[in-house]
């Protein structure tokens, strides 16, 4: 998505370094955007590769390629990677990309301090990888960090903690920038509830990064002091208390799965509309959705604890908080149906991604409704039903968001429009390929298996089998998506400033590509 | 009367699901075996049904739009948007449907959590990686053993076909009457684990310093298996539970045989044991407990854990070996995954095992620990 660099012909702004140091020194919104979306690329790309390597060993029962203790690494650092590595910069690259240009501002609003947050992300990224060839491995405590488990690790533990540490601080620097850019360098005229509503979850995310990245923070900290300096947060034997890891880490847990929803909600919500030709049915009650969502998100914790044993009171009250979460998801998913519906819809490749978000995460929605209920949980807590459940949030919510925005704004972004047989081959793959590997795991779920397992006994064997085999399928379909942005970008059919007939916003009236500046002059929103 | 609704839909729903995907199906939870075990099963069917409509109402909406409403087959888009009479139904509706599933899912929680008035109390302690049980209360009070994996390594690493009950078998199952209340209290000698026997309805987390409990009652007789749901660490995969669930009479036969078992096992203290017994006895002892951390050839993992075969350890002064074993590593004030083993085996097995470590691999003291020396050592 080496974007930008189409535009270095035109020197108005010839104070740029060029070659790597441009990268490295910039403060532009776009290259730092670009930064973001090319990291999380490469990051998805190895934590696809570690998923692989666990399907490859569940492929059949028995222990054909890894000992168990590698196979514990392998599913760790993919949780660890594809969330902190890979969905959350993506997001971040959107955010840079698309915030200044929806709501008609020049760059973000620190532009030093957006450099910063980014280049802390390598070096973390560095010290995860890295982690697999100190002695004794990558940590292998699960991406959930469960103490006292965790306490048992290798150096490869202490390695992961700092890495969280500094991508928590590039987090809350980046939330920061955000927070200040969208409430004070809004277009004239551009009152909050005017805002684009990609804008409007970003915002929302950015609060709820703030509030939490300190939480986890403090969590592996305990769990750092607790390893080497003699503390006992963790350690029953010396008065502390294995439970509290858990709480302090699912306080921050929730709220984590929501920021990595809420912007894919947002991308949803600007496609919709475009494809439909036909403005967001209720957009004041999708803002409102999007901050109670948020809100709930703070007092649902404990739903991810349901088997560490509470009294009835406390579960009761989780279950029915969580069940409530089920309310403002529902309204966002009848509005964007009732968004298309009498539409004039088209099917170009966003709009595909889009519709099958709306599809497949609804099913991870309806999941995550069975899994509220406390005592079904607790039969299906830590099973293979519940890797299915936030795979549909995970994978087809929020991954497919993403990809539903990088083909809806790459001709902006590149001035090409991209491969539409590519997108759509890419898409149904995708889908098809997803639903193999994931929707058995359910089955593998209700019938007892639980997740993190190396190995498995045979009456799990046919499911396993299937979704081996679709995720090496979909991990070759994502290939076909590297191809698409590197054709898209080397050039193509030359993309109109409004790529798209019903397109509405501020980033369709600047040219395409954008401009390395634009909206050095406000535009007046009426 | 809900409850009477509830019962019904899920009747004519079971019948339905069984009539897609045969008898017991594949595709659902298992069997349930216990009172919760059912009622989970059937919250479980009932919220699915529900799924199953709003799921066809929504995306057959979505469907007709996509179908019906497209450019292609020249619709026009219509302009509406917001309406506050929609939008306060369709958040009302789905708050009704949420107070219906409530309802008896808190019935279920209050009675999952009433542990109370057992007739047998059985402790279940989780180890990396196996499990401990000790009848508390009831009869059978005092039985005690710990129950391992008892799948061969050559199933696993696929040099033997692998059995009906790959991975889901043990040497030692938890044996209990049928139809009596039983009350499980779990614990952890060192990291969490989780005891979980899906056909039971029960699983509940065991956390090292804390003690947690849960209940079952089993309907029929049988062997009902499960697993550790709780990352444990390398060998979470290879602790299964296995229930067999016996009528009282058999459960009466059970208990004679156990407690005639356990006073076989514990070993005349004044017996003398020569060098080649005491290996003979140490290598069983290390196979059942030390081999999958230090592994058959005493090479270990490096990195994680330690190689015993050249160890300064244990060509060192016996004393030192000796506390290593009873009272584990600890590290910084912290245990480490070398656990103490002083409370889980007897001096004799201690000895055996630290003589067999101390005379094997590239290992030659010529010396034997005697259970007499461990004796000493014990605080």
């Amino acid at each position: 998505m080496d974007a930008a660099h189409v535009h270095n012909g035109h020197g108005a702004h010839g104070h740029r370094n060029t070659g790597l140091m441009r990268w490295v020194t910039t403060t532009n919104h776009k290259d730092i955007g670009t930064l973001y979306l090319v990291f999380s690329l490469t990051m998805f790309f190895i934590g696809g590769l570690l998923a692989l390597g666990i399907r490859a060993e569940l492929f059949q029962p028995g222990l054909q390629f890894w000992q168990p203790e590698f196979f514990n690494q392998l599913t760790t650092m993919h949780g660890l990677i594809m969330v902190f590595g890979a969905i959350m910069p993506a997001f971040v690259g959107f955010a840079n990309w698309q915030i200044p240009m929806m709501i008609g501002a020049p760059d973000m609003a620190f532009a030093r301090m957006n450099n910063w947050s980014f280049w802390l992300l390598p070096p973390a990224a560095l010290l995860l990888v890295a982690s697999f060839f100190v002695p004794g491995g990558a940590t292998a405590a699960g991406w959930t960090l469960y103490a006292p488990l965790s306490t048992q690790m290798g150096p490869g533990m202490d390695l992961a903690i700092f890495a969280l540490h500094i991508m928590g601080a590039s987090s809350i620097m980046g939330s920061i920038n955000i927070i200040t850019t969208i409430l004070n360098m809004r277009a004239p005229g551009m009152t909050l509830m005017k805002m684009p509503l990609f804008v409007w979850t970003w915002l929302i995310t950015a609060y709820l990064l703030i509030a939490v990245m300190p939480v986890l923070a403090g969590a592996i900290t305990m769990l750092l002091t607790d390893r080497h300096f003699g503390t006992n947060f963790f350690n029953a034997a010396g008065g502390g208390d294995p439970v509290l890891f858990q709480h302090i880490f699912w306080f921050f847990g929730h709220p984590e799965v929501y920021i990595m929803i809420l912007p894919g909600f947002g991308i949803v919500s600007q496609i919709v509309p475009t494809f439909s030709r036909k403005p967001l049915f209720g957009y004041s009650s999708m803002v409102y959705a999007t901050a109670s969502i948020a809100i709930l998100s703070f007092i649902v914790w404990a739903h991810h604890m349901f088997t560490v044993g509470m009294p009835a009171a406390t579960q009761l009250f989780f279950m029915y908080a969580t069940m409530l979460i089920a309310v403002p998801t529902g309204v966002k998913v009848f509005n964007w149906i009732a968004t298309m519906w009498k539409g004039s819809l088209t099917f170009e490749t966003p709009m595909l991604f889009a519709c099958g978000f709306i599809f497949v995460f609804s099913i991870g929605g309806f999941t995550g409704l069975v899994l509220a209920i406390t005592p079904v949980d607790i039969q299906l807590q830590d099973t293979y039903y519940v890797v299915a459940h936030f795979h549909y949030v995970l994978v087809a919510g929020s991954l497919f968001a993403l990809f539903a925005g990088a083909y809806y704004w790459l001709p902006k972004w590149t001035g090409h429009l991209y491969d539409e047989r590519l997108g759509k081959w890419h898409f149904w793959l995708s889908m098809i390929f997803f639903n193999v590997t994931f929707f058995p795991m359910h089955f593998a779920g209700l019938a007892g298996m639980p997740r993190r397992v190396p190995d498995y006994a045979l009456q799990f064997a046919d499911f396993n089998m299937i979704s081996s085999i679709g995720a090496f399928g979909f991990g070759l379909a994502q290939l076909i998506f590297v191809y698409a942005i590197v054709k898209c970008v080397r050039g193509g059919e030359k993309a109109k400033d409004k790529t798209w007939e019903g397109a509405e916003g501020l980033e369709w009236q600047v040219p395409s590509p954008a401009p390395y500046h634009t909206w050095e002059t406000p535009p007046v929103i009426r | 009367m809900i409850s009477k609704w509830v019962r019904s839909f899920t009747a004519a729903a079971a019948v339905l699901a069984a009539g897609v995907a045969g008898a017991q199906s594949r595709f659902n939870l298992q069997e349930p075996q216990s009172i919760i075990a059912r009622q989970i099963y059937d919250l479980h069917t009932l919220i699915m049904w529900i799924i199953v409509v709003i799921f066809v109402v929504v995306f057959g909406a979505m469907t007709w739009a996509i179908i019906k409403h497209r450019k292609s087959v020249g619709h026009k888009a219509e302009q509406f948007h917001e309406n506050t009479t929609v939008e306060i139904i369709w958040t009302i509706i789905p708050f009704f449907i949420l107070i219906g599933m409530a309802y008896p899912a808190t019935k279920t929680v209050i009675a999952m959590k009433d542990a109370s008035s057992p007739d047998l109390t059985i402790k279940v302690t989780g180890y990396q990686w196996f499990w401990g049980y000790d009848y508390l209360q009831g009869e059978g009070e005092g039985v005690s053993f710990f129950s391992r994996l008892a799948t061969p390594r050559e199933q696993i690493e696929n040099r033997a076909p692998k059995g009906d009950n790959y991975l889901m078998e043990v040497d030692n199952p938890v044996v209990v009457p049928v139809g009596k209340k039983v009350r499980i209290i779990t614990t952890a000698n060192d990291v969490i684990h989780s005891w979980f026997v899906p056909a039971l309805g029960v699983k509940q987390d065991a956390i090292p310093g804390f003690v947690r409990d849960t209940w079952f009652k089993v309907d029929n007789p049988g062997t009902y298996r499960g697993q550790c749901a709780e990352l444990c660490g390398k060998d979470h995969a290879f602790m299964p539970i296995v229930v067999e669930a016996v009528a009282p009479e058999k459960y009466a036969q059970w208990i004679a045989g156990q407690k005639k078992k356990m006073a076989a096992q514990a070993d005349d203290p004044a017996r003398s044991w020569t060098l080649d017994e005491l290996k003979t006895r140490g290598e069983k002892v290390y196979a059942a407990n030390c081999v999958a951390c230090h592994q058959a050839n005493g090479m270990g993992l490096p990195g994680t854990f330690p190689a015993l075969s050249g160890s300064k350890v244990v060509n060192g002064p016996k004393e030192g070996q000796i506390n290593t074993v009873l009272n584990g590593v600890v590290r910084d004030g912290k245990p480490t995954a070398m656990v103490a083993f002083g409370k889980q085996l007897s001096d004799t097995d201690i000895a055996a095992v630290i003589t067999f470590t101390r005379n094997n691999w590239a290992n030659k003291t010529g010396q034997a620990v005697t259970p007499a020396d461990v004796k000493a050592l014990r605080k």
